[in-house]
């Protein structure tokens, strides 16, 4: 039998007002109409509960759209979830945030793009004016537990110092800083989102100063670059081990990521029991453990830490699932990730996220 | 900056005691995690209210288990704030940037 998974990430809707080309989303996202109802996402936080699910992320696109939020808030608080709301701030006004924190929300994060406005607008794709600030002072004015989440990349990392005072500012509790990681449109636009070498070890010197500096005060998640590290991550903890993602149109998967594997069979979830998905199903048990491994991750002794980096970056890379990550510098494709790493002076010229247009923009 | 007779502990704004009827144990839920707890850590929490210093702590769970559990308790609330968990806050009625300097 497998692990009892811990987390799950509900991704509510795919719609959104921000156009990020970073964003995680795949390339190809499903409309409104085949959306979750409110019943199938209830239902699922319940199996999710039975399996021993703690943590649940709402998140999206932009899961303020979703008319039931604060419905379907309720109800995870009811089944003794801890509830993260993952928003844009954009639609939060003040009687949805007073209805939220009466349905029982644990914990708002509230994603900003950079200090600099022109280039956050840049970044988004739209025009956002004050509206996150205004967001960030309202969960304040409530009394909400709040992070600030940022996503580091090229055009916004010489701004980390800024950021930093900037939530410091805002009475952030929490301040997350994640450098991208490349699925979806971030893998689309990852020559214009990759820093530079100088940009991460400067970044990284900043960080860890600010992390001290902040104890007690505001707890400072760095999340590091992988194509800069020296072995890849422990991707969600391993795949099928703690985590489950369940996407706009109700596919259970292990990993942001998974719906690049084309030789994977997703399973609905108003088709099949989270339950039966998390131990029986095909997707969920084709990288658990460590027989699928090939060389050299099947004798490596690093194996039960990282247990191969990324499955989803492996297949996007390589072309194979079950080939080391080549993040790891003992990948025979590690080669794939220097040259990534030279690719650091193109222009910013985004290809922003659009719902319907990732084939064609590919 | 570790715990001491005088600090006056409280739980991190994020972190809340719930109860998982899965496994049936109290379990300390925070954002991105989650830590199950014993009886005697759920009793110690419980009783962090930011108020409560943790001599006056040791002093009520010493009573109700009738031995002295202080260094216990130091050492429990040591761990949970290197994990940002327990906020220690010895200077709570001093002036509000004073704890972030010996940080």
């Amino acid at each position: 039998m497998p692990n009892q998974p811990t987390t799950l990430l509900a991704e509510l809707t795919y719609r959104c007002p921000l156009h990020c080309p970073y964003c995680s989303n795949p390339l190809q996202m499903s409309r409104a109409e085949a959306e979750l109802s409110t019943d199938d996402w209830k239902r699922v936080f319940t199996q999710a509960r039975d399996l021993g699910v703690l943590q649940l992320g709402l998140s999206g696109g932009e899961p303020l759209v979703r008319k039931d939020l604060e419905e379907l808030v309720a109800h995870a608080r009811d089944e003794g979830l801890y509830t993260t709301l993952v928003t844009s701030a954009l639609g939060l006004t003040r009687p949805r945030a007073e209805r939220l924190r009466d349905a029982g929300i644990d914990h708002i994060q509230i994603s900003f793009q950079d200090t600099d406005t022109a280039n956050a607008d840049r970044i988004a794709g739209i025009k956002l004016g004050r509206q996150k600030y205004e967001g960030a002072a309202l969960v304040k004015s409530l009394d909400l537990a709040f992070s600030v989440n940022v996503v580091l990349h090229r055009g916004n990392l010489d701004h980390l110092g800024q950021i930093i005072e900037m939530a410091a500012e805002l009475g952030a509790d929490r301040l997350e800083l994640a450098n991208t990681q490349y699925y979806g449109w971030a893998e689309k636009n990852r020559h214009m989102l990759m820093p530079t070498r100088a940009q991460v070890e400067r970044s990284r010197e900043i960080a860890e100063a600010a992390i001290r500096r902040y104890k007690g005060q505001m707890q400072i998640l760095y999340v590091l670059p992988d194509y800069y590290e020296q072995y890849p991550k422990p991707c969600y903890g391993g795949w099928g081990n703690v985590y489950i993602l369940v996407t706009p149109d109700g596919r259970a998967l292990p990993c942001h990521g998974a719906t690049q594997i084309t030789h994977l069979e997703f399973v609905d979830v108003r088709s099949h029991d989270l339950g039966w998905i998390w131990e029986r199903s095909p997707i969920f048990n084709a990288f658990r453990g460590d027989a699928w491994m090939k060389e050299p991750c099947r004798s490596c002794p690093r194996k039960a830490q990282d247990f191969g980096g990324c499955r989803c970056q492996a297949f996007a890379l390589t072309g194979d699932a079950t080939s080391t990550d080549p993040v790891c510098s003992l990948s025979p494709r590690h080669d794939l990730i220097e040259a990534a790493l030279s690719e650091t002076t193109a222009p910013l010229d985004y290809i922003y996220r659009e719902v319907g247009t990732g084939t064609a923009a590919g | 900056m570790a715990a001491t007779l005088t600090s006056r502990p409280r739980l991190w704004r994020l972190a809340r005691i719930g109860f998982d009827r899965v496994r049936q144990r109290p379990v300390l839920l925070y954002p991105e995690g989650a830590m199950f707890l014993n009886d005697t850590g759920k009793a110690i929490l419980e009783l962090c209210d930011g108020e409560r210093s943790v001599a006056e702590i040791s002093d009520l769970l010493g009573t109700r288990y009738g031995a002295d559990v202080t260094s216990d308790v130091i050492e429990y609330l040591d761990m949970l704030a290197q994990r940002d968990l327990v906020i220690l806050g010895a200077w709570a009625s001093a002036s509000p940037s004073e704890p972030t300097s010996h940080a």
